[in-house]
């Protein structure tokens, strides 16, 4: 039993010495973000999928918000001019004249979704509602043949999705630092 | 006023009392029609007029009052030193994700004036009021928390001297156009005084969890563009800067709050920052995986390629300047290691045929720019100027066929070879690759 009191007083004794030192390594300012306040911001979206909000969407609902809100800068179906090329290319990566293009060389789907949710279009960033950025992530995979022409993407099906490049990326971080 | 002449530098005592007179009637013009008033002057100065023997015009009148600007620019005789889109390359379709470059070549030092900075910005600089900017720090932390500018601003403070340098600085992988300066090719770099607080502060604040080995960093501009950068860069050297050369950021270089990542990729050093994400995995975002990644020859892409490596640049002379003579000329140059500090710079005049050594100017700091100089007597024939860096980790800067060796044009980023100048008889500078 004493041994039992020691022990705890020794834990305790722990919690207070570790609060002690974590505080002085505080400066106590900043004040705790709310759940509602991180979730109005927290728009990113991983691989995993983490992120991906509720909602969904469909190749014909995206050809109309693409050709609506997207096409004027990358072209009636994803060909580019003035703004980049999103559609085609896929087997060039090792020509001499790669074409880079989301489904010849992006390798993750979540990306084209988190893409679009907060930067396009780029006169009016954070308009597309979670419904309309599936339609349109959709439709892009659909003009690359990606996937298929009755798809409809939600938070599960769009992560599941490989890309054509999938492995075709490997990090140089921390290994190949300062290699040319 | 216009310059006083020879033959009135000796004017006896009447004449000078008549010179006041005139002077002050030339001022009262001013005030009367001062667009009268600089037509006649222009008129009355001749070429040589402002030299000795004379006594030059600025000498003969007061000058601009005190205060005449509360913020002080440069002079009009500078108003080339601008920053300025690449020679040669087609206008983008947008100037709301484009760039600008740094003037190198007229710049002294190490410090880029804070109106030169380079720009890239992927949706247009935004205007914050920092009363109302916040910085969410969340996921893999004990406490998610929302600062202030005023928060952040009472945190110990520090300050340090970095160089930043977007990692599509120079585009040397092709035949070299011979009429690009060395804004055109390295001016997508810039050197300053960051002040902030360290991040590993901030970051203790919230309480990072073990498993977080990630950070997402997120602007508050129309692109709201992320990065994820390794936590241990996070809690090594990072700072949350507020302040450049002395002033608050400016709203090119992320007002009021920018994440500052000595020696990585410009591209990592998050502005406008408002948001930090803990997590297990890199977040894959566009700006890591569809840009800033290495094509490699094999069709496979590098990504993750933060550290800049060593280069060094000649400023002077470089590409545009013309020698007025053979003899004395310095060699001068600036360079740079995100890997640490510059150890040695060399210089060549023949190409890399030989080389010695620059002197380096201090202070010599870590992850900032070096300056280094060289005499050089020009004889008055063809020459070609190069500088090769060294830094503190043995790394030495290679020349373009070695870094082609490796890779090419298709990854486009980190170019980092070594810079050459051709010299012409005519004593013009051309880029040489």
């Amino acid at each position: 039993m004493p041994d039992r009191i020691g022990r705890v007083a020794l834990a305790i004794a722990a919690i207070i010495v570790s609060v002690a030192v974590s505080a002085a390594d505080r400066y106590d300012l900043g004040r705790p973000a709310t759940p509602a306040e991180i979730a109005g911001w927290d728009i990113d979206a991983s691989p995993s999928g983490a992120g991906l909000p509720p909602g969904h969407g469909d190749v014909r609902q995206g050809e109309a918000i693409f050709a609506a809100k997207c096409a004027s800068c990358h072209g009636a179906h994803g060909e580019g001019k003035p703004m980049d090329r999103l559609v085609g290319g896929i087997g060039t990566l090792h020509d001499k004249k790669p074409e880079k293009t989301v489904g010849s060389f992006w390798p993750y789907p979540t990306t084209l979704f988190d893409f679009v949710r907060r930067a396009m279009p780029l006169n009016a960033p954070q308009s597309l509602t979670p419904d309309e950025v599936y339609a349109v992530s959709a439709y892009v995979l659909f003009l690359n043949g990606i996937v298929a022409q009755d798809t409809i993407l939600d938070a599960d099906t769009l992560a599941k999705i490989k890309m054509p490049n999938r492995d075709g990326f490997v990090s140089a971080y921390p290994t190949l630092g300062a290699k040319p | 006023m216009s310059p006083r002449t020879p033959e009135s530098t000796e004017p006896t005592a009447p004449e000078r009392q008549d010179g006041e007179a005139r002077r002050f009637t030339r001022r009262s013009l001013f005030g009367a029609s001062a667009a009268a008033a600089i037509v006649s002057r222009t008129a009355l100065a001749q070429e040589g007029d402002n030299l000795p023997p004379s006594v030059p015009e600025w000498q003969l009148e007061p000058g601009e009052e005190t205060l005449s600007q509360p913020y002080g620019k440069p002079s009009k005789f500078e108003a080339n030193v601008v920053r300025r889109y690449r020679q040669g390359l087609p206008e983008p379709p947008t100037r709301l994700s484009s760039f600008s470059l740094t003037p190198l070549q007229d710049l002294h030092g190490i410090i880029t004036p804070n109106g030169l900075h380079y720009e890239r910005h992927h949706g247009g600089v935004p205007t914050i009021d920092p009363s109302e900017h916040r910085l969410m720090v969340h996921g893999l932390v004990e406490r998610p928390l929302i600062f202030t500018m005023e928060d952040v601003t009472r945190f110990p403070s520090v300050s340090r001297i970095h160089f930043l340098e977007c990692s599509g600085n120079t585009q040397n992988w092709g035949a070299p156009k011979p009429e690009l300066t060395a804004q055109d090719t390295h001016g997508l770099l810039s050197c300053c005084e960051w002040t902030g607080v360290s991040l590993a502060t901030v970051l203790a604040e919230a309480g990072v969890k073990p498993e977080a080995k990630w950070m997402l960093a997120e602007g508050a501009d129309a692109a709201s563009m992320t990065r994820s950068i390794p936590i241990e860069k996070a809690l090594d050297d990072a700072l949350l800067a507020y302040a450049q050369n002395g002033e608050r950021l400016r709203p090119e270089q992320g007002y009021p709050l920018r994440l500052l990542l000595p020696g990585y990729e410009g591209n990592t050093n998050v502005k406008w920052l408002r948001r930090l994400k803990l997590g297990a995995e890199p977040f894959q975002t566009r700006e890591e995986t569809s840009k800033y990644s290495l094509l490699m020859p094999n069709g496979v892409a590098r990504q993750f390629n933060f550290v800049m490596q060593a280069k060094s640049v000649i400023t002077s002379p470089s590409g545009g300047h013309r020698l007025t003579g053979p003899g004395f000329h310095e060699i001068s140059g600036v360079a740079w290691s995100g890997s640490g500090k510059v150890a040695r710079v060399e210089v060549s005049t023949d190409g890399g045929a030989s080389w010695r050594d620059a002197a380096l100017q201090e202070p010599i700091l870590s992850k900032c720019l070096t300056r280094f100089r060289a005499p050089w007597n020009w004889d008055g024939g063809p020459a070609t100027l190069a500088s090769r860096v060294t830094d503190e980790t043995g790394y030495v800067q290679p020349t373009r066929e070695a870094l082609l060796k490796v890779r090419d044009v298709r990854s486009y980023y980190h170019y980092n070879a070594i810079q050459n100048w051709s010299v012409a008889a005519s004593g013009a500078v051309t880029n040489a690759g």
